[in-house]
């Protein structure tokens, strides 16, 4: 499966969620689909958007966020499986595209080229819900299932090492950090 | 008790002054009796980590969905999220209220924490981060309040150093 072919699948329930990207090939596959201002591209910061997401999702819990992470990202980070699954915000949908590679710079193969497993870990981890796709018909269902059941979910989608067309966003990063928390700001609170 | 409690409860009052509902934390030693307090209180979160890196994403999200929050670490844990400092909170311009218990510096008796008690003051320089060394108790209140408004208006990471004076009581010896 593309990665772009399962963010295609999955983009309109996207529009309708808070959004956190990983760096390189996912930030610009979503951007090619259509920039929304409750997306944020987090371009740094390897292993975080996780924890992004989490500081979110506590802090907006009738809010539904989706954090799009990656192999080589979650491996700079695995701790953060642990942190998710102690406060496992239900509003809280992690999904990690596993192409087995850095692909963004140049296609060194990550650790579960050779066998270790994320979603493995996860589970062991304690994350509450976890799942795994490998086909887009496999990953829309399994991304519908998480999101009905409105329990914390780690989706780990395998995907081909495929490059974008190109990584450029046309969004400079303060002008997406500013959109976007104006965008959050003008969510109605509940208190 | 060498761990002050009522430094702790100066510094919890201080954050609660300063409107905090998110607590990120990596607990050690001296941070004991006042994550206990924040533990405690129905109006505040506490969030601990597995690394102190988690906590500066955990701040960038808590501010993105306007939440206060406060991230609480030992030096060694602000030199392990140096990294994030720099290429999430700097890059994307995100306060950031860090709160350090300052290790390893005047008066310290374990010989492990004084590396990290010599550079923390030179690297918090090095990244621009500007910082206030707390030693009286009673200043906690105004001090933090004054590193929350700097970190708002300079959209920035700000931190506070706890220093043995206000988190420890040496016994007599």
């Amino acid at each position: 499966m593309l990665r772009a072919d399962a963010l295609r699948e999955i983009y309109p329930e996207l529009e309708r969620c808070i959004v956190v990207t990983i760096m390189g090939a996912v930030a610009a596959e979503l951007y090619a689909l259509g920039h929304r201002p409750n997306f944020f591209y987090m371009e740094h910061s390897m292993g975080l958007a996780s924890s992004v997401g989490l500081g979110l999702a506590l802090s907006l819990p009738e809010q539904q966020v989706i954090v799009l992470d990656g192999d080589g990202s979650l491996l700079m980070n695995l701790g953060t499986l642990t942190t998710l699954a102690r406060y496992r915000p239900s509003n809280l949908l992690h999904i990690v595209f596993d192409n087995e590679s850095l692909v963004s710079v140049g296609g060194f193969p990550t650790a579960t080229a050779s066998g270790s497993d994320l979603a493995a870990m996860a589970r062991a981890a304690g994350i509450p819900l976890v799942m795994k796709a490998e086909t887009p018909v496999q990953f829309s269902t399994a991304v519908t299932q998480a999101l009905t059941r409105r329990v914390m979910t780690t989706l780990v989608t395998k995907v081909e090492a495929s490059s974008p067309v190109s990584y450029r966003l046309d969004l400079d990063l303060l002008e997406n950090r500013f959109q976007f928390k104006r965008y959050l700001d003008s969510l109605p609170h509940p208190s | 008790m060498p761990v002050s409690l009522a430094g702790a409860r100066r510094v919890y009052a201080a954050l609660k002054a300063c409107g905090i509902k998110l607590v990120s934390t990596l607990p050690e030693t001296w941070l004991v009796p006042l994550l206990h307090l924040i533990e405690a209180d129905q109006e505040m979160r506490l969030v601990q980590v597995a690394r102190e890196e988690e906590s500066i994403g955990i701040a960038a999200g808590a501010y993105f969905a306007g939440v206060p929050s406060v991230h609480v670490m030992q030096n060694h844990g602000f030199l392990a999220a140096i990294n994030p400092l720099v290429s999430l909170a700097m890059l994307y311009k995100i306060p950031v209220l860090l709160l350090i218990s300052y290790r390893g510096h005047w008066g310290e008796r374990d010989p492990w924490q004084t590396q990290g008690g010599l550079v923390t003051e030179p690297v918090l320089r090095a990244l621009t981060i500007p910082y206030y060394c707390l030693r009286r108790e009673d200043d906690a209140a105004r001090r933090l309040k004054e590193a929350q408004a700097l970190a708002l208006s300079a959209l920035q990471p700000v931190a506070v150093l706890l220093t043995r004076e206000v988190l420890w009581e040496d016994e007599e010896s």
